[in-house]
């Protein structure tokens, strides 16, 4: 449904641009969720908005590399070029709801112009496909939502909304940015419960974006791990947990916190590279504690550990090639 | 007996008046709190967003204005001190504050924001000692004794958060209130920063009362838990105890929701937890009672006091248990 | 502020060419008002009734007023009011309204009543206001400080209570505070330097302005007394002679134009510089 191939996002200068995204490959079907986990300036972000055509103008953009959606490539089309193109549904929700929600319009009425826009119907019609869809998302009480403003509603309502709206045009691709990082614990867990059942129920393919392991592991199918703008592994996430074979997914897994944990925690060393740092071999081999010269020379090639797991490394974990 | 009277906050009380929605209202941010830190331990409080514990912390350093109670550290009453008693007890308990980017004063040098504490209450004897202090200080964080002369914008998240933690060990202090001191970085840089302060507590002999709604990191840090909700201590024990086998509704829901990174247990579907209620219209009694699977007639009109519950020391709050 | 800090202030001038140009003006009117006796071709004083009223030539490049004396060299001597109008103008503005912003701020029962003061000084349009502080105090340049600072006062004293607000609430304000910090301490080390860089786009607006206001009060003969050189004056002499010698009109018109457009130059690309500069220096990690 959804296919990204060596997807290359560049900044600055023509002369002097960078490279700050590179090669990300990644493919996801009807009904499965794909996790895209990554800490801060791995490039998850970007990629996300690369998918809905939102990168900001002036600023990154694609430099290489194509982005299918439904058998359609719309890597070089702006949003409204897609929907003319009749290119795929794609829709998108926010990590901070209270930024992407209209202050001073009505929960009701924004939801109602997102189906106004996508489903061309007004009056009566509309309004019913506002109330099926905040069934939808179990929000409780429709009539009273409807009429409140935004900052009435809690974290976890104002992210069911947006989830409404983006169901609006009955996307067959949703993009999810960090949706729960700013709730609760335990409004996060409904959400999630919320958005796994809506893509069991609408066969809708989902990338969900964050960087939380235990995220990972309760809601997707496939995992692809992000640092310094690649893909440095990607596999089924009984399998990523299972036998990560990239050092920076073992060293990730590691240094989490954990009540049954020892005292210590066994942190990475150094700090992720800022954005656009050109390094001549691998991207994470400053910080690897298993880095070779080699590593630091050439960049990695990608190795296919099994049929459905790959890791862009020279020397992966229990692949039987040590360094 | 001593070792009950090191910090002991008793029926702590702090309140706002806000104007929301055009009506001035009153959140009771802390309702009730009652805890003891001993001598030498981590006392963690967790809880999610509007239960109170950020606001417990700053009731006790006097950040936030306390209306009830008592907060009393090694016999002297904290919340009646005033001028010089007051500026001494701030040098003894300090806070370490969420946001690393806002923390520091983007003028000011790594340096100066270090010593600002000595510089307020004159404690370097000359500027060649205080410069020596700030360079071990910086050194005792994980930070090059250079950095006294950079500014905050040449420094990382987890850097400037090292030098948050700095500021509050120069001249050491006795409590170290943190304020969800790793919540704001990478995972990678969390650890380096825990494992900073669980050295940093060794060496220091320091006590610390560590907030924070990630239950990990609680379970990670701290001896005992605190769980708050809504203003409340619901739940208290040592930590390994609440994690492993919590007692009250509120914190079992809480393990619940946490998740796990293991693939293999998952949730199954939608769940419905309810949220909490507006913070200004508690509900009478329990103020868990709308979202309990154990709710009782007697829940809704008695709120419950932390007790003693079973033979090992865990005290919660809840009638039903 | 350090080295480093000056460096990087003169970074949005020579990224931008028309502000580098508004810089050049202001630093030609710097050196005039320095350097008037060596630049100035006549002495601004000097009367010769023969020459009277001649236009632009070879040995008068402005041309000479009613009186016979150069008006190149009265330009040039009228930067030296100028610079006194102008810095005086925003040294009482910020002497003033700094205090009152940050203790306003600081001390919300003192803050609401001089913030009303200040409403009603507001509630003049500046030029009159300036007007009627002058008949008060009596026309003198002097004076003319005071009562052009007075308009500008109340726009930064506006600014800088927005500021300190804000500021006050900042979280490093609140770690100096956990740590024993009183106000004193709180004013000069956290908000004072944080309001640097906000003061000196304002500063140089106020400049602009005072500049206008100068020359209006000089034009109506309430300002400095007529035989100093000032741009002001000299228009108000050049009414009488529109028609027979434009000159007189045009060159100090074009002086007061450009200078006050400089200064807004100056004033936009510092202003452009010295916010986003702050979003650049937070790396705007996500």
């Amino acid at each position: 449904m959804l296919a990204v191939r060596d997807l290359t996002i560049c900044v600055g200068p023509a002369a002097k641009a960078v490279d700050i995204v590179s090669a990300v490959t990644f493919s996801i079907d009807k009904g499965e969720v794909l996790g895209l986990v990554g800490e801060s300036g791995s490039g998850k972000s970007l990629t996300s908005l690369a998918i809905m055509g939102l990168l900001p103008t002036p600023g990154p953009r694609v430099r290489a590399g194509r982005i299918e959606l439904d058998g359609s490539d719309v890597t070089a089309l702006q949003p409204w070029q897609r929907v003319e193109a009749g290119a795929g549904r794609l829709a998108m929700i926010f990590q901070e709801p209270m930024t992407s929600l209209n202050p001073v319009l009505r929960i009701g009425d924004q939801i109602e112009e997102a189906v106004r826009v996508h489903d061309g119907t007004s009056g009566r019609l509309a309004r019913e496909r506002v109330r099926e869809l905040l069934d939808m998302v179990r929000i409780p009480d429709a009539a009273v939502q409807l009429a409140a403003f935004p900052h009435q509603l809690s974290g976890g309502m104002r992210q069911r909304v947006m989830i409404a709206i983006a169901l609006a045009c009955r996307p067959q691709v949703l993009i999810a940015d960090e949706p729960t990082t700013a709730l609760d614990v335990t409004i996060q867990v409904q959400i999630l419960g919320l958005l796994r059942e809506l893509c069991d129920r609408l066969d809708m393919a989902m990338l969900f974006i964050t960087h939380d392991l235990g995220v990972i592991a309760q809601l997707v199918d496939r995992v692809a791990v992000m640092y310094g703008g690649r893909v440095v592994e990607a596999a089924d996430v009984g399998e990523l947990f299972g036998a990560p074979s990239h050092h920076y997914t073992r060293a990730l897994m590691d240094c989490m916190p954990a009540p049954s944990r020892q005292r210590r925690l066994r942190p990475i060393p150094g700090q992720a590279p800022r954005p656009g740092t050109i390094t001549a071999g691998c991207v994470f081999a400053p910080r690897c504690v298993a880095a070779r010269d080699v590593c630091r020379e050439a960049l990695p090639p990608q190795i296919r550990i099994s049929e459905r797991h790959e890791a862009l490394c020279a020397f992966p974990l229990g692949s039987g090639r040590s360094p | 007996m001593s070792q009950q009277d090191f910090l002991e906050l008793r029926d702590l009380r702090t309140a706002f008046d806000v104007t929301r929605f055009g009506r001035r209202l009153r959140l009771q941010a802390v309702d009730g709190v009652s805890l003891s830190l001993d001598e030498g331990e981590v006392l963690g409080i967790v809880g999610e967003s509007g239960c109170g514990k950020t606001t417990v912390g700053r009731s006790i350093i006097r950040l936030a204005p306390a209306q009830g109670g008592s907060v009393v550290f090694k016999g002297i009453d904290v919340l009646a001190a005033r001028a010089a008693s007051l500026r001494e007890l701030r040098l003894r308990i300090r806070m370490v504050f969420q946001d690393p980017y806002a923390s520091l004063n983007p003028r000011r040098s790594i340096g100066d924001s270090v010593a600002e504490a000595g510089d307020i209450n004159g404690t370097f004897p000359s500027r060649a000692d205080r410069t020596g202090r700030i360079a071990e200080t910086l050194s005792s964080v994980g930070l090059d004794p250079s950095y006294a002369d950079r500014y905050p914008h040449e420094l990382s998240g987890g850097q400037r958060q090292r030098v948050g933690i700095a500021r509050a060990i120069l001249p050491a202090p006795e409590v170290i209130i943190a304020d969800e001191p790793v919540s704001a970085l990478d995972v990678s840089v969390q650890a380096q920063v825990l494992n900073l302060m669980m050295d940093l507590r060794e060496q220091l002999k320091l006590s610390m009362l560590f907030i924070s709604h990630d239950i990990s990191v609680i379970g990670q840090i701290s001896d005992r838990v605190a769980v708050m909700y809504m203003g409340r201590v619901v739940e208290l024990d040592a930590t390994r105890a609440v994690l492993d086998s919590p007692v009250h509704p509120y914190t079992r829901a809480l393990m619940n929701a946490v998740p796990k990174p293991d693939p293999s247990r998952r949730i199954a579907g939608a769940i419905e937890l309810g949220e909490p209620p507006s913070q200004f219209d508690r509900p009478v009694g329990c103020a868990y009672r709308p979202r309990c699977p154990l709710a009782s007639g007697r829940c809704a009109t008695e709120a419950p006091e932390l007790r003693p519950v079973g033979q090992h020391g865990r005290r919660v709050a809840c009638h039903n248990v | 502020m350090n080295g480093r800090g000056t460096a990087l202030l003169l970074a949005p001038f020579t990224a931008r060419p028309i502000a580098m140009i508004g810089l050049s003006v202001l630093l030609a009117m710097v050196v005039a008002a320095l350097f008037a006796p060596l630049l100035a071709p006549y002495d601004p004083y000097a009367l010769d009734p023969a020459i009277r009223l001649t236009p632009p030539n070879a040995l008068h490049w402005f041309g000479t007023d009613q009186y016979g004396r150069d008006t190149l060299s009265r330009a040039i001597y009228s930067a030296r009011m100028a610079l006194l109008i102008g810095a005086g103008v925003v040294s009482f503005a910020m002497a003033t309204g700094v205090p009152i912003g940050v203790l306003s701020a600081l001390f919300p029962r003192l803050g609401h009543v001089l913030m009303r003061a200040v409403d009603v000084l507001m509630a003049f349009p500046s030029l009159l206001l300036a007007l009627g502080l002058i008949v008060i105090l009596g026309p003198s340049v002097a004076n003319s400080i005071i009562a052009i600072g007075a308009a500008y006062l109340t726009t930064t004293s506006r600014i800088i209570y927005g500021l300190t607000l804000r500021l006050r609430a900042e979280t490093y304000v609140e770690a100096a505070r956990s740590m024993g910090a009183r106000t004193p301490w709180l004013i000069t080390r956290h908000i004072l330097p944080n309001l640097v860089s906000p003061l000196l786009v304002q500063a140089s607006f106020v400049f602009a302005f005072a500049q206008l206001g100068a020359a209006s009060l000089d034009f109506l003969g309430l300002g400095a007394s007529p035989d100093i050189p000032s741009w002001g004056n000299m228009l108000a002499e050049s009414r009488t002679f529109i028609t027979r010698a434009p000159w007189l009109l045009f060159f100090p018109g074009m002086m007061i134009v450009l200078t006050a457009f400089s200064l807004n130059l100056v004033g936009d690309a510092l202003r452009d510089r010295l916010d986003p500069r702050f979003r650049e220096m937070f790396g705007g990690e996500g």
